[in-house]
């Protein structure tokens, strides 16, 4: 197989604030496989939805990328021109919205939704293409004449998701493309999006903070807090001895079908983005912290095959 | 589904069209004191000749009027002069009627308000949404502001300055009137040359006052349409710049401007009133205005009951189109 078809270094996104600026995304690195499913967990604020912004390109000032790069299929996607941009934009990296209810222009119907994607990127769609696109998602193609009013969350995230693999990209970001519609509805949509995503072969970037759906869709998972990537690895690696302190009163926390017993949270809140102490981000809420920890800020080491981890006490030394 | 609905917005349309009727035949009689009896005493005062048996003139004018019939019949004979379009006679210049003396104004205030209006609702609403646009020149907001600080001024003010810079001072601009009064009116380029040279300080001073106000409107909207995830989608299509501010922001933002926009042009008639009395212009506000202050009831109560038309009448417009302009605006009851 070739390279990655994402590669991501060191990738920071700033906001400018009055107290100064605040790293949303503090340095984070990954590359993704053609056609693999990598998931990015976190709490709200860790990072997630801004990573995916930036990897778009669609961070709006008083936010900026302040280092990293991003490239997509070998080419600097930070690089390229306004109108290359544009023109990349779901053509080759493609984008499930978070919020799938208001994704949607309410005053055009679905078809022209389509066709104006269409037309942006120069290309004139068979007479057929979007009532396809249309069942390939589960939608029978009368909703094309539809507007986004007459559709369900479920039906209107379906079309978000027709939308993203219209020009077959090589890379999909999904954002949370389930947090806002049923459980039930959240796994037929989820396994919509895996379908299509290996009948167009794209690689796909889950972003999420429902552990448990992450599981059964990714093959490969990474773990943000406080804008940093602490932990990557195989899906059933890090479930199974999740290796970062973080991560384990993550995993720890999440209820069990055979045990009961009390809920368990990590004490504590996240550090403020603004003020950003030396050292290690989860220093202040880590069971075994220790000096260096609070001087030196972690790099991610391999510990083990595919597994990367940010903290000095763990792994081989 | 649709003939549904306007056939229900077209009967809500009567109910306010009768209301209109109904109450413009109680107001004048529920004020004190008689027009007609009114009339004469100011005539009997400033004559200075006999003018006979009031007693006998004031009744033969009520037979005249029909005011000596009971209220039902005259509320009936009312309706039917109304659906005739027969709103009796002029008591200041009697024997004109008060349909003439409105159909005479109407085009005028017609032309003058409506062009002014969506003269500056155009620029204005232009302006909003390009002052919201990150990526607009920067200079608009400079050239902006200017408009922003109008809109503070009341347009009769406006229009005052005007008429003292524009034809007092350099004599550039006619200080009143709809023409020229030594020109005939034909249909001719002459004409339109002449009417729109008289229009141009009244239109003006509408102008100026609203297009600041219509501008801060579009940009609020704008700038929380921005904010709206359909906008990132676009974005993230990779939709050109344009597409996304035509049809994604300026599209949804414009909904609010275009109730607006009828509102306005529904209250077109009455509402620069004193533009027309500054400017002398020959509309409905001019003759509303001599109307009151001759005390001519008929002009004042025929004049009252169109704008009530006018207004009932834009707003099932607004109505019929609203649906085609916004697809949320269901047709269904729930």
């Amino acid at each position: 197989m070739s390279g990655p078809v994402l590669e991501v270094a060191d990738l920071s996104v700033r906001y400018r604030t009055p107290v100064g600026p605040a790293y949303a995304v503090d340095g984070i690195g990954f590359n993704l496989m053609p056609r693999e499913r990598m998931g990015l967990v976190g709490e709200s604020g860790s990072g997630k939805s801004t990573t995916v912004l930036a990897l778009m390109r669609m961070i709006r000032p008083p936010g900026e990328i302040s280092a990293g790069h991003v490239r997509l299929e070998g080419r600097d996607v930070l690089a390229l021109s306004e109108e290359d941009l544009r023109r990349t934009r779901f053509a080759r990296m493609s984008l499930v919205p978070q919020g799938a209810m208001s994704s949607l222009n309410p005053v055009l119907p679905i078809g022209a939704q389509f066709a104006d994607l269409f037309a942006a990127h120069d290309i004139d769609p068979d007479d057929g293409h979007v009532a396809g696109l249309l069942s390939r998602v589960g939608l029978p193609p009368a909703v094309a004449a539809r507007f986004p009013h007459e559709l369900s969350g479920g039906m209107k995230q379906r079309v978000c998701i027709a939308l993203a693999i219209a020009l077959t990209p090589a890379v999909i970001l999904a954002d949370e493309p389930t947090s806002a519609l049923d459980v039930v509805v959240q796994k037929q949509v989820l396994a919509t999006l895996g379908r299509v995503q290996q009948d167009i072969g794209a690689a796909i970037i889950l972003i999420g903070h429902d552990m448990a759906l992450m599981a059964h869709f990714v093959d490969r998972i990474g773990v943000m807090y406080a804008g940093r990537l602490v932990e990557t690895g195989p899906v059933k690696t890090v479930f199974r001895s999740p290796t970062h302190p973080y991560t384990k009163l993550l995993i720890g926390a999440l209820p069990s079908l055979t045990a009961r017993r009390a809920f368990q949270g990590i004490p504590g809140v996240p550090p403020s983005l603004t003020e950003r102490p030396p050292g290690c981000p989860f220093q202040t809420r880590c069971p075994i912290a220790e000096a260096r920890c609070r001087i030196e800020a972690p790099a991610p080491r391999p510990v083990g095959s595919d597994h990367l981890v940010a903290c000095h006490l763990v792994g081989p030394a | 589904m649709y003939l549904d609905y306007a056939i229900r917005r077209f009967g809500i349309m009567l109910l306010v069209f009768a209301l209109a009727v109904s109450i413009n035949f109680a107001l004048p009689r529920l004020t004190p004191g008689d027009p007609v009896e009114q009339q004469l005493n100011q005539l009997v005062s400033t004559s200075s000749g006999s003018v006979g048996d009031v007693k006998a003139i004031v009744d033969s004018y009520r037979a005249r009027f029909g005011l000596d019939q009971p209220v039902w019949r005259q509320y009936f004979d009312y309706w039917g002069m109304v659906l005739r379009f027969d709103l009796g006679f002029s008591l200041a210049n009697y024997p004109e009627r008060v349909s003439e003396s409105i159909a005479g104004a109407m085009p005028w205030t017609l032309g003058l308000l409506g062009m002014a209006t969506l003269i500056s609702f155009a620029i204005g609403t232009l302006m909003g949404g390009l002052l919201a646009w990150p990526r607009a020149p920067r200079w608009l907001g400079w050239f902006a502001a200017p408009f922003l600080v109008l809109s503070a001024i009341p347009y009769f003010l406006i229009g005052v300055i005007l008429l003292f810079v524009g034809a007092i001072v350099y004599r550039v601009f006619p200080a009143g009137g709809g023409f020229p009064f030594d020109m005939t009116p034909g249909f001719n380029w002459a004409t339109v040359g002449g009417i729109l040279w008289h229009a141009t300080l009244p239109a003006l001073s509408i102008v100026l006052a609203q297009i600041g106000s219509w501008a801060i409107g579009m940009r609020g909207m704008l700038v929380s349409v921005l904010g709206e995830d359909y906008i990132m989608l676009a974005e993230a299509k990779g939709l050109t710049q344009r597409r996304i501010f035509l049809w994604y922001a300026v599209r949804n933002a414009l909904l609010p401007q275009i109730t607006k926009l009828a509102l306005t042009l529904g209250h077109l008639v009455s509402g620069a009133i004193l533009v027309e009395v500054i400017f002398s212009y020959p509309g409905m506000g001019y003759r509303l205005y001599q109307a009151i202050q001759s005390k001519d009831f008929f002009v004042i109560q025929g004049i009252v009951l169109v704008l009530s038309i006018s207004i009932a009448v834009t707003m099932f417009v607004l109505d019929l189109l609203y649906p085609l302009i916004d697809p949320r605006i269901t047709n269904k009851r729930n």
